[in-house]
């Protein structure tokens, strides 16, 4: 009987080629997956929803792609999993990073993205014994991955150092290059300057743009990296890992702006009914006249009063209308506040609420119409009044909002910083993937695949995760096929892609009640 | 000698007999041995399934016949675009029949059947590629019947009688392709009936012109399984008003056909030597698709397209009297599926097959004989794929590679009283 049964199991159906041996189906080419680093931030590590958390990391565009590898001799890749599903750090007990956002249906009864209930259970103290393939470290800026101590625990509270690297790294002084290095990579990914411009970006401009400061050491954290820093810092990157890897694949930066985070709140999302709107012109009309007036009696020659002031004298329509924002007093602005330009915009975690009691145009109250109703009868508003009357006006806080200027800053960084990706790639023979052009593609029109369309939509489009920055797994895969073309195409090697379908593109769901 | 070829046929022929979409042909073990070919063969109270007509030619007072079928089959899917690959657990299912003929007079026999000639049991890997299709699925039907068998003329006789089913299915899958809940289990639902019942019949005729040939013809109704307030559980459903369903358990409707069967054959005698073919025409048209009502209107309804088509088998059996007390049987059949390209479901993966069958009988005493019979199903290599998946409102299509095999070790008891 027992022979009976062996005989059974050894006439298993056997395909004429099996794709789990291998049998002729694909080829590594020119390259050596045998042992594969990832490098990179948060991308890398498959942060998603505005936290690091297992599900996530399983779903890493670098897992993705060893899980491929392994068909053409790529080894095991290990990723340096997090405690839990619901994400968030702590340090010695104390929460330094909350729990990841789901899409929670309240009492309101619309979808909000909310923090997953939980208490976080990842002790960023509790160091793993590596190494580890995935050494994707959320936050990492491109010269952060040469920063000695950057895994020491003391220097977290300071901000000296990165608790998702604290948990990994092989001492407290190394850095994630020497770590990643130290594996003798044969293959390797380098996903890294995203940081370099987003966290200036997602600070609404608020920090500094540091081209011309060569000294990294000196920046803060919100601001725009040096180009030549950055330039340094990467190619010295692909050369060191170029010393044990027979190639390697690097990604370029996307448009910060082709991001949901900032492509959610329309900056036109001040929506008048006829009323309201003739009220809004009446205001501004007001301000505009009033504000002439002020300049004239501190001497202002009528002509040169009303030009300046006639800038205030803003119209509203009914339907929808740009925000009002705040900007520096300047001469040739002396109210600090204008209406948005067309290309200007607003962060997705605006204050709604606000938005909806006159955040971003005017707080009427009580006392301002009746300065109003005391112009509407001719009168001469005092002093106080004059006061009362200008300050109604709420414009979006410059960190709310990236406006032209520190948008062009910010193009211009990103374009500086593609250019040494691109170059650097060429130079070595790198499999070079324009990320760029990809989260163009997603943003503008978007990704076909076998269940429908990618899109940048916010929650919905399938792309971004709900911190609105951050892929989905389904976008992580669309990142992971795209490398593969690339590697594909560079090493003459035939690894196969992974249906983009059978990634969860849907919104993290789930109840926000404790 | 004997032995030693008697070996060799097993090794050489041992076999399958399954047929397409989820009929089990392994309802005698005499009949399997030679491909599964008997209506026109008076052997023993196998005709009670293969033609009651029959019973009536059986020249004892009581026959009985009773065995059991090992089913244990395998199949691989793989997608050389993606580098997926899956294998089913390799499922053990234990047909079984057991058949009864009591001569009454010489133009009258009255019989009982208990047979099961629909089950299916696949089993795929939890949460595999193919997930949001199903996981596994065990189906079980047995039908129960009656029968008389009358003369007519000594050349021609009928047979028939009712057909009481009871069945049972249990089926886990996805709810769809990435569903998971907030600890990343992807989300599934079980569906599950049992005590199911309906009736049907069957009817036949056997004729023999000459005293070395007969020829019999056999129907079977179909019979319409409907699974009504079965359970349906939904599992590892995110906790949101989001998701397309809740946690829990909710009532259900289903309908699942067993379809009608025709067989029309012959049989000839000559020496130590009997021949016998068997043509059977299965009428999965039918199956058009399978639709789970879902008893809260709030759920949506699953409805799976399946669009079968009428098949037809061929069955070539041979016989040969070997020595007094053993009987050594071979056959072969050609088994159409009834799936149609695009309808490809790893539910039920078949495409057409070769059953290659042998087996033998031996006599233990002059009341009792032992029967065994073995049987390969080979499939051909098949790509295909299912291409009638909704999702979002459009078809999604899931397809690959499969290849298939099964065997059937059969063992069973002939008592003639």
């Amino acid at each position: 009987m027992a022979l009976v049964a062996l005989g059974l199991v050894a006439c298993e159906p056997e395909f004429d080629n099996s794709v789990e041996e291998n049998e002729g189906f694909y080829t590594n080419g020119e390259a050596d997956f045998s042992n594969y680093v990832a490098l990179g931030n948060s991308l890398t590590a498959g942060f998603a929803d505005n936290a690091l958390y297992i599900q996530g990391q399983e779903n890493s565009y670098p897992n993705i792609l060893a899980q491929q590898f392994s068909h053409v001799g790529g080894g095991e890749f290990t990723q340096p999993l997090m405690n839990d599903n619901l994400g968030g750090l702590l340090l010695g007990g104390t929460e330094i990073q909350g729990t990841r956002l789901i899409l929670d249906v309240g009492v309101s009864g619309s979808p909000s993205p909310v923090n997953i209930p939980g208490d976080p259970t990842t002790e960023i103290t509790n160091t793993l014994s590596g190494p580890f393939n995935n050494m994707g470290v959320p936050g990492a800026k491109s010269f952060h991955l040469v920063a000695e101590g950057y895994g020491n625990a003391a220097g977290v509270p300071l901000g000296q150092a990165n608790p998702y690297f604290v948990r990994f790294r092989s001492s407290e002084n190394t850095t994630i290059l020497e770590d990643a290095v130290a594996q003798n990579p044969t293959f390797f990914s380098l996903w890294i300057g995203n940081n370099d411009v987003l966290s200036y970006a997602v600070s609404g401009g608020t920090g500094v743009n540091q081209t011309g400061n060569l000294d990294p050491s000196t920046y803060g954290s919100n601001d725009i990296t040096d180009p030549n820093v950055f330039a340094q810092v990467f190619s010295s990157q692909v050369s060191a890992l170029m010393q044990s890897a027979s190639g390697g694949v690097v990604l370029n930066i996307p448009n910060v702006t082709d991001t949901a985070f900032f492509n959610t709140v329309p900056n036109n999302a001040l929506v008048l009914d006829a009323s309201q709107a003739a009220s809004l012109t009446a205001y501004f009309s007001a301000v505009s006249q009033v504000f002439a007036g002020v300049l004239m009696s501190q001497g202002v020659p009528q002509e040169q009063a009303v030009a300046l002031a006639s800038q205030y004298a803003i119209t509203f329509n009914e339907g929808p209308n740009r925000f009002i924002i705040d900007v520096p007093v300047t001469q040739t602005n002396p109210l600090g506040f204008r209406q948005m330009t067309e290309d200007e915009l607003i962060q997705l975690q605006v204050d709604q609420e606000a938005l909806q009691n006159g955040y971003g145009s005017v707080v009427i109250t009580p006392m301002v119409e009746q300065v109003l109703a005391i112009l509407m009868q001719g009168g001469t508003p005092s002093p106080e009044e004059v006061n009362i009357l200008f300050s109604a006006v709420s414009g979006l806080d410059d960190g709310d909002v990236l406006d032209s200027a520190e948008i062009t800053e910010i193009e211009t960084a990103t374009t500086a910083f593609n250019a040494t990706i691109e170059n650097v790639a060429q130079a070595n023979g790198l499999a070079y993937v324009d990320a760029n052009a990809l989260l163009n593609q997603v943003a503008d029109g978007g990704i076909v695949f076998d269940g429908g369309m990618v899109t940048a939509e916010f929650a919905t489009g399938g792309a971004f995760s709900l911190d609105g920055i951050h892929l989905t797994p389904r976008g992580y895969a669309i990142v992971a096929n795209r490398i593969i073309e690339a590697v594909n195409s560079t090493y003459n090697s035939t690894v196969p892609m992974v249906n983009v379908g059978d990634y969860n593109g849907g919104p993290a769901i789930g109840s926000g009640a404790q | 000698m004997k032995k030693l070829s008697l070996v060799a046929i097993l090794l050489l022929f041992a076999v399958t007999s399954y047929a397409g979409g989820y009929r089990v042909s392994t309802q005698g073990q005499r009949a399997l041995a030679m491909g599964h070919s008997g209506v026109a063969v008076v052997n023993s109270a196998e005709l009670a399934f293969f033609n009651p007509a029959g019973l009536v030619y059986l020249e004892n007072k009581i026959n009985i016949s009773a065995g059991m079928t090992g089913v244990i089959s395998n199949v691989k899917w793989q997608n050389e675009m993606t580098g997926g690959f899956a294998e089913t657990e390799s499922s053990l299912g234990t047909p079984f029949y057991l058949y009864a003929s009591y001569s009454v007079s010489e133009k009258l026999a009255l019989g009982l059947s208990v047979y099961t000639p629909y089950g299916s049991s696949v089993e795929w890997p939890t949460d595999w590629a193919g997930s949001h299709l199903i996981n596994n699925i065990d189906l079980q039907a047995v039908y129960i019947q009656p029968l008389i068998s009358y003369k007519i003329t000594d050349n021609l006789s009928v047979g028939g009688g009712p057909i009481f089913v009871t069945g049972s299915v249990n089926f886990n899958r996805s709810i769809n392709r990435t569903l998971t809940d907030e600890q990343g289990n992807r989300s599934n639902v079980e569906v599950d009936a049992s005590g199911v019942t309906n009736f049907g019949w069957s009817a036949s005729a056997m004729f023999s012109p000459i005293d070395s040939l007969r020829i019999g013809v056999n129907y079977r109704s179909e019979i319409i399984l409907k699974a009504e307030d079965g359970e349906a559980t939904f599992n590892n459903v995110p906790n949101s008003p989001l998701a397309p369903v809740s946690n829990g358990r909710v009532a259900f409707n289903a309908e699942l056909p067993m379809p009608a069967e025709l067989t029309i054959g012959a049989s000839y005698e000559f020496d130590k030597w009997l021949f016998a073919f068997d043509y059977n025409r299965t009428f999965w048209g039918v199956y058009e698709s399978l639709d789970i009502d879902f008893a809260p209107e709030n759920i949506p309804d699953s409805f799976n397209p399946r669009n079968y088509k009428d098949s037809s088998t061929y069955r070539f059996g041979v016989q040969y009297a070997a020595l007094d007390k053993l009987d050594l049987r071979l056959g072969y059949y050609f088994d159409e599926s009834p799936v149609q390209s695009g309808y490809f479901a790893p539910e039920t993966p078949r495409n057409d097959s070769h059953g290659f069958t042998g087996g033998f009988s031996y006599q233990i005493s002059s009341k009792v004989a032992i029967d065994a019979s073995f049987a390969y199903l080979r499939f051909e290599e098949v790509d295909e794929s299912y291409d009638h998946y909704q999702e979002n409102g459009q078809e999604v299509s899931f397809g690959g590679t499969y290849k298939s095999n099964a065997f059937l070790p059969g063992l069973g008891v002939t008592v003639k009283l």
